[in-house]
This record gives C-alpha cells, structure tokens and sequence, in this order.
C-alpha cells in the first residue's frame, strides 16, 4: 500500500524538476481521463503525480506570429471547441480532438494526454499528424521540438526523454484554400474508441490539390504518417481515380492486427473507405463549400 | 382495441413516487449503505477456465494486518450431488453452493474460490493475493460445438446423456402431431442454423451488499436484488442461519433483467460477518460482473419449417442448443416453449438441449431463452414468406394463434391479442411509410413477432390506512418496471383518492408477508391482485363503519370518490364521510384500518408482440444502424402507460445491441476478453431511433385490472426483426449474431452462393 503524492506546480521549471527528481515513479497528469482508468484498473500505481493544469503555457491556446496556432499541451477539449477562431483554421483537429469521450471527458481530456497516452487509436493523432503539428518538449536538458508523428514509440509508449514533459503543439500557418477533417469508424456512434482513424490536411487551388498530408490511426502499433496516400491526391482534382489510388496506398500501409475490435482484413479495407470519405470532407472544406 | 377511458388514475402517467429521489442522487442503492465498523469484503477467483482445486492454503492471507476474516468452501453449507435436488425455484441448491464458492473444481475463470474480509478494500485485494490455491489444470471448452465433441472436457462427470458421460446435462421437448407427416404436406421447406453469442444483462449497478450478523445471529442483509426473499433464503441454506433470524432489505435496484435473481455476494459476505463480528461490505467491479455473473446463453438453433402453396404452415421443427455454463440450467424452456407459439402448427417438435461448458454460470436475462429461439424461428419464418411471396404479416395472420389453439407446450390458449398485435403492426403508420431517401446507404425493413409465458405466483402486500387518512401500501417485490407507480395507481383508483395520497414501500423479508421475485414479468400482476384484495377488505371495513355510525346496514352505504355514501336515497340522508373523518373516527370505531392479502396468484396470460425495424447500412464499412422502429403488444392493461412504454423501448433497446454489437468475446486462454463497457457494446443513445410503441389492449379476465405482464415480451422478437431488415436492406441473410461491423463486411464481400431455395 504505497503511498501517492499529488503535486501541482505553477511554472513548468518546478514542474520538470519535480518530475525528473521523482523518477520512474511519476505520472504527469493533465485531464486524467486515462491515468485514472489506468490508477483504477491496477495498471498504473503511481508514487507522483505532477499535474500541469496549473501551468498557464501549457493550457494557453496562441495564435502565433505567422499565423499558425500553439496550443498548450494540456487544453481541454472543451476549451480548444470554445476558441474563437481555431475550430474554423483547423476544423478537422478540432473534430478529432472533440470526438474524444463524452461532454464530461472533454471538460478534462486534453490532445497532450492523448498523444502521451501513446495508443495507436488515439482520435487527435491522426488529425495533428496531418495537420503537420510539431511538438514542443522540454525536461532537464532545456527544450526541443519534435513532429508530432515522431512522437509515439508503439502501444503505451512515447519517445519522451524520462522526464519529459510535453508543453505545447503548434500548427503551421494556412495558406488560403486550406481545410482538413477527421473521420474514425467505431461500432456505435459515439463512446467507443476508433477501429480505424483518418485524418486528411488539404491545399487546394482551382479544385486541385496542391499539398496534402493523411494521417491513419490504429492500424498500426503507432499512428502512421501515409505519404504515398498523399502523394496520390497531390496534383489531382481528388477524382475516383486518385482517390483509389490513395486509398490502396492507405490500406497498403496498414499493419493492423486481429483483436475484439476488428479484424486485420476490416481495418485494411476501412483505412481506405475512411481516406476516400475523409478527403472529400477537407476538400469540400478547403473550397469554401 | 379495448380503450380504457372511465378510470381516473388507472391509465394516467403519473409521477414516478421514486423518480424525484433518482434524479436527485438520493435514491440509496446497494453500495450506498454504511455502517460503523464497517470492513471490505474481496473475493480470490479462478484464473483458470478449468481446474482441480487440490488445496487452498489461507494461512498467509490471515496474517496480514487488518484481515478479520478468511472464507472458503468449507464455510458454505454443502448440497452434496448424489443426494439429489434441492430447489429453490428454477435455481438447484446443488450448483448454487458449487457457484458462489468453487468446491472441488473450479469451472470457469472468475469462479470464486476464496474470500477475505479486511479493514480496507486494499489489505482485502492484498490478502487475496497471499492465499496459495494449488491448481490441477484442465482441459477446457466454452463454445457449445467443442463442449459437445465426443473428446470434450466433461465438467460434471456424474452427468451421463445417452449413457455416456456428458456435457448435455437437461433436454425437454414439445411435441404436437407428426412432424414427418406434416414436412410430406409442404410445398416449401427451409432449414437454417443460427448461432448466438452470450451476451449479459448489462445492468448498470453491479452487486452489492452489506451485511452484519450480531453475536446472537441476528443477521441483517442490504443489498441489490431482484427479490429480499430469493437473497434470505438461498442465504439461510448456503450459511445454516434460519430464515427467522435474516432480515434482507432490498435497496433500491440499478437494474437486474433477470440478472440479479440468484445470489454471488451474500452468503459470502454473511460467513465473513459472522467469523469477523463485524459488518462486511462487498461491491463488485464492472470486470467482476462481467466475468463471474451469468450473462445469458450463446446458442446453436436449427430450424426447419414447411409450409404449403397456400402460406399454411404444416409442420415445424426446431433445436436449440443453450450453453448453461458452469451448471446446469440454461433456459431451454424458453427457447423451445416459446418460439413457436405465436402460430397454430399442426405437426411441430420443439426440442431443447442444455449444455455446460466453461463459463460463468447462465442467470436468467429478459424472457429468458425466448429471444434465442424466436431469433431463429422469425428468421426462418421471413424466408418462407418470401419464398411463398407472401407479405410478412399476412404470412403471420394466416397462421396466428387465438382463443382455442392447442400451444405445444401445453395450454389452450383463452382470448390473446396475437392476432391484434399483427394487424396493428400492419396499419401502423411505420409500416405504410417508404423506406425513404438513403444518402447511399441501403435501407431495408423486417418484422418478427414473440411470445413470452408471465408469471403468476406468491404475493404478499399490506395496506394500511394511516391516521391522518392516507394510504400505505407495502409489498414485497423490489422495483424494477415500475411497480410502485402502477400499484399507486390502482389502489387510489379502487379507494376513489388522488394518487398522490398512496404512498407505496417495499417491505423487507421480516415486515412484509412472502413474495416471490421479480421476475417473469410477475409483479405488477401479482402484487396488484393482492393489492386490490387487501383494499377491496379495507372499502368493505370503511362501509361497515359508515353504516355503524349511520345506524344503516352496511349493505346501504357504498364507497365512492374517496368516501361513504347512503346506497340510494331509501337508506336515509347522511351526508358523505370521507376517508380522512373515517380515519379520524378509527379508534373509536373498533381500531386500525387495513388489511393484508397473501396469495399465490394464478391466471397470468402469455403476452405477444410484433415489432417492425427499418434499417440502414453502410456497406462500406458493414455498420446496421437501426433507424426506425415500433414496437407492438398485447399489454393486457396498461396500468401506467409511460412505464408500459418504457419496458417495450427497454427491451428494444437490449435486443438491438443483442443483434448488432454485444458478445462476449474469449481470449485464446480462454478468459473472456471484453469484460467493460468500452468492447462490450451495448447501444448509447445516439445509437437508437426513438423507439414508437403501440399498446394493443386486450385486457386479462382472469385479472381484475386486466393486467398482462409486459416487461420480458419486448425483447423477443428484436433480433429477428432487425435481421430481416439487414436482409431486405442487403438481399444477403445472417445466420449469426452479433451483426457487428467487420462480420456484416465479410458477408457482403464473401462471393455469392447463398442461394434462396
Ligand atoms: C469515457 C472515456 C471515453 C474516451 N473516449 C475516447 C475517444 O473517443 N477517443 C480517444 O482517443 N480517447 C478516448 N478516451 C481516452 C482519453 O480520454 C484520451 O486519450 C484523452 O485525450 C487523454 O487526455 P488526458 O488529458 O485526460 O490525459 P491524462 O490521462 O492526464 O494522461 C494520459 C497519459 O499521458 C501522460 N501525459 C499527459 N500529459 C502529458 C504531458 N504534457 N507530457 C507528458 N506526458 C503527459 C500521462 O502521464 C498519462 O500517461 C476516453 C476515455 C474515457 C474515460
């Protein structure tokens, strides 16, 4: 019966040093909506917990200078849906990171806790990984960034540095002509947790594609950043054709694995379904439609 | 459609008398109660699917600081099997001692095998792990097909079927004609297997008690149940306490659907209580639940059906395979009882099989069985209709049951509304509407009817005339449907008060007389019989004490709108009196007013519905969304209309995540692999239509409101319905439950050769 100590700093320094000090026996805590399943169940028996809610950085949502977004790592749901202008710049991250849980789990989840939580079915990965959302992290060792892809190690695992803490996403500028969407197949409508996600960022001009990124979750053991899918809609006009071919590369580059939530075959046929529905949101989006 | 319109209360939605407390927190369920001195009760289960228990070494586990109490086996009183059953209703006492506490094997992973009390959940869960049970591990099966192979683990070794040591351990069989003769008459016959997964009550409250047992024995139990009765006497056997000394006291209930009519946690709380002198708690987790606690059968039905040109059908056969789990019991009777007794067959064998395989014991679940084997008959019946071109319904109408058929297992049915049921179905507005626009969806619709038996049975109820003229009413069945609403109901209908003056309680085993459980769709039939009994005694005692005051013959005076009046004008002027001046005049008029009735209620009719289910499904990723449905039935007399309605769209509800997502799934050790609500899906909202109802009423006349149980009829037919849907939305038939995402893509994109005989 050990004994767990909650601490809830107000700068980010304190916050690092308590939890390098602490070591493997500490858990950051942002809304808590998986480590405290995680504490219930038994997996995770913390002796620390540092929570960042206090910290003003990492629940600030910034417009930056060149016209991009940073977004504090631990910011509701809730409080990202509420923004005035972030939901109508990226309105495929903000469906990602809102689809996540219930009313109640958003009031607390954030995207940095999902992104930290390290499950290749988490819903905002897959849109910040299209979004080309870079990371900033810092701990002992002073700070650096990473992409957000680079992020996940595998199931439950993050290539954080121990003692890492995650501070804040930042999102690139749009050029006009920009949208992107999120779309996940679940069983029921809604409180459940992806069998396949996607997330498409488009560029258009004229009704071709000039840039895009995909981004699929949960057919992996972490989620994937599918090029080949984006260089398939790149230069199209996202007719059948392209389209088909961006779903093969997506379903080529499941590697997914037969479980209570679906089997390999269902995820490798859905990633393509969900590419060729999830582009045509962003593209609809892109053009102003 | 017999339409109640003269009654005041009878028939009106009145406010739930225990919603205000559900909506405020303050309803008191079963974890809610506490007591000083309070300790933790944990239970040490089985990881195995099948093992011989060899030893249990405790001696640890009673070392750690803060365990007051170690409980195995040895403390539960034996019903050793070669003395035959011992029943307490359907449940057999032999596999109730085995079920609460593994004794010489443990049968399915989650099977308790010991349990601690200590001052903490945490030191409980701890000595948990200090007890050393020394496993001789067995060969296993949980599917009904391994369990039946001739190489089978058998999991009852006594139990012989045709000779041979077996896991069948039960088989009925319902007979009428000559099947072989009827099949010769047929000019369409159609054969099908279905399979079904098991799947659990999912009742949101998991089981809890609290229990403290005095050092005289006295022993008081708080808990959640489907009947305070069922938990003190199956706890008075597994512990030797007599009845007299246990005092079970329903909480409030989170929902049972049959789930929570036998005991887990009781007897062992009560042993930890008695040897620790103090009272024990014990709540389960949602795992526990949904390891160790019955979910209903999976199943294997096949059925075969034959009918002439005509759309008559001529003989039927079916067979349906239960999976009881650990014991015997799985709820055949349901399933070859009911399956076919909507329709007037001439020659038909309706034969059931109950097989143990390793898994948590079965636990009744909403008309338990019927769901299963109408899931097959309905199915099959919508492929005869079609293959005789024939509209569904009118299929259905031309072989309905009514007044005089011969049902195969047994009654000659009186008046029922099966036929009402159909043809409301048929004019409904859903049923005439098209299919509508699908945005690229297809969309399709079925229909399927159900039958379940009701109940009658042991009821008890009080009622008392409180001092100041209002009424209680006590009885004795814990509150899941509704029952205090309808019982409120009534009895101010019959005493001519506002409702709100009856205040309706449920009373604990030792204050209120015998009352069997809540269950089989029994207790607003029963308790309102002997409801109305008790207040009909206390009118009769209010007349006659009128008449003493009035000096008339109490034959004189008759009871209206909530007072005494003279007969007619020739028994004198007097000027009413009312409840509350009768009250007051109590105890000079010879004392107290009320009346208690205890009977074993006879005359439950069977109840029918007919439900149509429309579809929509995306056939790119196989999700069935259900996106309109209605729900007919013979409800007898809806007694509370919004309630009735609430009992059909619950088990609309149930059926649908039946038929799309809910299953236990095993992992290859054979533990079951979706123990939460996250991969056990049952539907949430967003994921069901507004459920219409239309109740058909059709009222009992062996019943003096005319009330038919309502509560398990609605989940009958849904399976069915929605698969017919998916078949006429996709024009390709699903022979297996659940209809989930991944296994509806795989039938869509298997090659064609399912061809329509
Ligand atoms: C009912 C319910 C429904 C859910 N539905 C969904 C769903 O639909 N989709 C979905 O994707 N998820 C779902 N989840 C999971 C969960 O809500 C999400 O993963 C959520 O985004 C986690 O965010 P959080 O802020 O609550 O994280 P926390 O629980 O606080 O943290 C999660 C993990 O990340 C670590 N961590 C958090 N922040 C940081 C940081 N800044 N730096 C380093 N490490 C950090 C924590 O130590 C922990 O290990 C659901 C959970 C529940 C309880």
């Amino acid at each position: 019966m050990t004994e767990l100590r909650y601490l809830a700093p107000d700068t980010l320094d304190e916050a690092v040093g308590a939890f390098a000090k602490a070591g493997s026996a500490a858990r950051i805590l942002a809304g808590g909506t998986d480590l405290l399943v995680q504490m219930r169940s038994g997996v995770l028996k913390p002796g620390v917990i540092v929570d960042i809610k206090k910290i003003p950085e990492l629940t600030a949502i910034e417009q930056t200078t060149d016209g991009g977004f940073r977004i504090g790592a631990a910011v509701s749901g809730m409080a990202l849906a509420e923004h005035e202008t972030f939901g109508k710049v990226w309105p495929g991250v903000l469906e990602a990171v809102n689809l996540i849980g219930s009313k109640q789990v958003q009031g607390r989840a954030s995207a940095g806790g999902n992104l930290c939580n390290g499950s290749p079915a988490g819903d905002s990965v897959p849109a910040m990984v299209a979004a080309g959302a870079i990371v900033t992290v810092q701990g002992q060792d002073g700070r650096r960034e990473m992409k957000v892809e680079d992020v996940p190690a595998g199931p439950g695992r993050t290539n954080l540095k121990p003692g890492e803490i995650l501070v804040s996403f930042t999102l690139p500028p749009r050029p006009p002509g920009s949208s992107d969407a999120y779309l996940r197949m679940i069983p029921r409508t809604e409180m459940d947790i992806a069998v396949v996600g996607c997330g498409v960022s488009l560029t258009m001009k004229d009704g071709v594609v000039t840039s895009a990124r995909v981004g699929l979750g949960a057919v992996a053991p972490t989620v994937l950043l599918v090029e080949d899918a984006a260089k398939a809609l790149i230069g199209s006009r996202l007719d059948d054709a392209a389209l088909a071919k961006a779903a093969s590369a997506c379903s080529a580059a499941c590697r997914p694995i037969d479980d209570k939530r679906g089997t390999i075959a269902y995820r490798t046929k859905v990633a393509g379904v969900l590419l060729k529905r999830t582009a045509a949101i962003a593209a609809q989006r892109a053009q102003g439609k | 459609m017999n339409v109640v319109t003269n009654n005041k209360w009878i028939g009106q939605r009145t406010i739930r008398p225990d919603g205000m407390d559900k909506v405020t927190g303050r309803a008191q369920f079963a974890a809610d109660t506490t007591m000083p001195g309070m300790i933790w009760g944990k239970v040490l289960r089985s990881p195995h699917p099948h093992a011989r228990i060899k030893s249990i070494d405790t001696s640890k586990a009673e070392k750690l600081p803060g365990v007051k109490a170690v409980v195995t086996s040895k403390d539960i009183v034996d019903f050793p099997i070669e003395k035959g059953a011992v029943m307490l209703g359907i449940q057999d006492m032999r596999w109730m001692c085995r079920n609460v506490m593994a004794r010489d094997k443990a049968l399915f992973p989650g099977h308790p095998v010991a349990a601690v009390a200590a001052t903490t959940e945490a030191i409980a869960e701890e000595a948990c792990k200090l007890i050393e049970v020394d496993y001789e591990v067995l060969p296993w099966s949980i599917e009904i097909d391994d369990a039946l192979k001739p190489d089978a683990p058998i999991l009852h070794e006594f139990n012989k079927f045709d000779g041979k040591p077996s896991n069948i351990v039960g088989r009925l069989e319902h007979k009428k004609g000559d099947i072989a003769e009827g099949f010769k008459k047929a000019d369409v016959v159609i054969e099908r297997t279905f399979t079904t997964r098991p799947v659990h009550q999912g009742y949101i409250e998991p089981h809890a008690c609290l229990i403290s047992v005095a050092p005289d024995g006295k022993t008081t139990i708080w808990s959640s149940s489907q009947g305070q009765f069922m938990v003190r006497a199956m706890t008075a056997y597994l512990t030797g306490i007599p009845q007299s000394d246990i005092r079970a006291i329903p909480a409030e209930i989170g929902g049972g659907f049959g789930g929570k009519t036998i005991v887990y946690l009781e007897p062992l709380a009560t042993l930890l209580a008695k040897k620790s002198g103090r009272p024990v708690k014990m709540v389960m987790t949602r795992e526990e639940v949904m390891r160790a606690t019955g979910p209903t059968s999976g199943s294997k039905s096949t059925v075969k059906i034959g009918a002439t040109k005509d759309g008559k059908i001529v003989a039927a056969h079916g067979t349906f395979y239960l999976q009881a789990g650990a014991f015997p019991g799985s709820p055949i009777r349901g399933a070859a009882g009911c399956s076919f007794t909507p329709y007037d067959i001439p020659n038909l064998l309706s034969e059931g099989y109950d097989v143990c395989s390793n898994r948590s014991k079965v636990a009744a679940y909403r008309a338990p069985g019927a769901p299963i084997g109408a899931y097959a008959v309905e199915c099959v019946l919508d492929e005869v209709a079609e293959a005789l071109k024939m509209d569904p319904l009118d299929f259905r109408l031309k072989n309905a049951a009514m007044e005089g058929t011969k049902a195969a297992h047994g009654p000659v049915f009186p008046r029922i509304g099966y036929i009402e049921t159909v043809e409301a179905a048929k004019s409904s507005p859903h049923y005439a509407a098209p299919l509508g626009d699908s945005h690229g969806k297809l969309r399709g619709r079925g229909v399927a009817s159900g039958f379940w038996f009701n109940a009658g049975g042991e009821s008890s109820a009080q009622v008392n005339i409180t001092e100041d003229g209002n009424v209680v009413v006590t009885t004795g069945h814990p509150d899941i449907g509704g029952s205090r609403a309808g019982i409120a109901n009534i009895c101010a209908e019959l005493l001519g008060i506002d409702y709100r003056r009856v205040s309706v309680i449920i009373g604990d085993t030792q204050t209120v007389g015998f009352s069997n459980l809540t269950g089989g769709s029994r207790v607003l039939f029963a308790s309102s019989m002997v409801v109305t009994q008790s207040t009909e005694k206390i009118i009769q005692t209010l007349r006659e004490r009128a008449a003493k005051i009035w000096e008339i013959d109490p034959e004189a005076v008759k009871w209206e709108n909530g007072a005494a009046h003279p007969a007619s004008p020739n028994a004198g002027q007097f000027e009413p009196l009312t409840l509350e001046e009768l009250a007051e005049k109590a105890p000079a008029m010879g004392g107290p007013i009320g009346a208690g009735v205890q009977l074993n209620t006879q005359g439950a009719d069977g109840g029918f519905g007919t439900h149509v289910c429309d579809v929509e499904v995306d056939v790119d990723l196989g999700i069935a969304r259900v996106i309109r449905y209605t729900a007919v039935q013979d409800v007898g007399r809806a007694i509370h209309p919004g309630y009735v309605e609430g009992q059909l769209q619950g088990g609309v509800a149930q059926g649908i995540g039946w038929a799309l997502n809910e299953e236990y799934i095993y992992t290859k050790e054979g533990k079951v692999d979706n123990p939460g609500f996250l991969d056990y899906r049952m539907p949430v909202c967003s994921d069901l239509p507004m459920i219409d109802c239309i109740m058909v009423e059709i009222p009992n006349p062996k019943h003096p409101q005319g009330v038919k149980g309502v509560g398990e009829v609605p989940l009958v037919p849904v399976m069915a319905a929605v698969a017919n849907a998916i078949y006429n939305a996709l024009g390709k038939r699903f022979y297996a439950l659940p209809m989930s995402p991944p296994k509806v893509l795989e039938v869509l994109e298997a090659p064609t050769q399912q061809a329509a005989e």
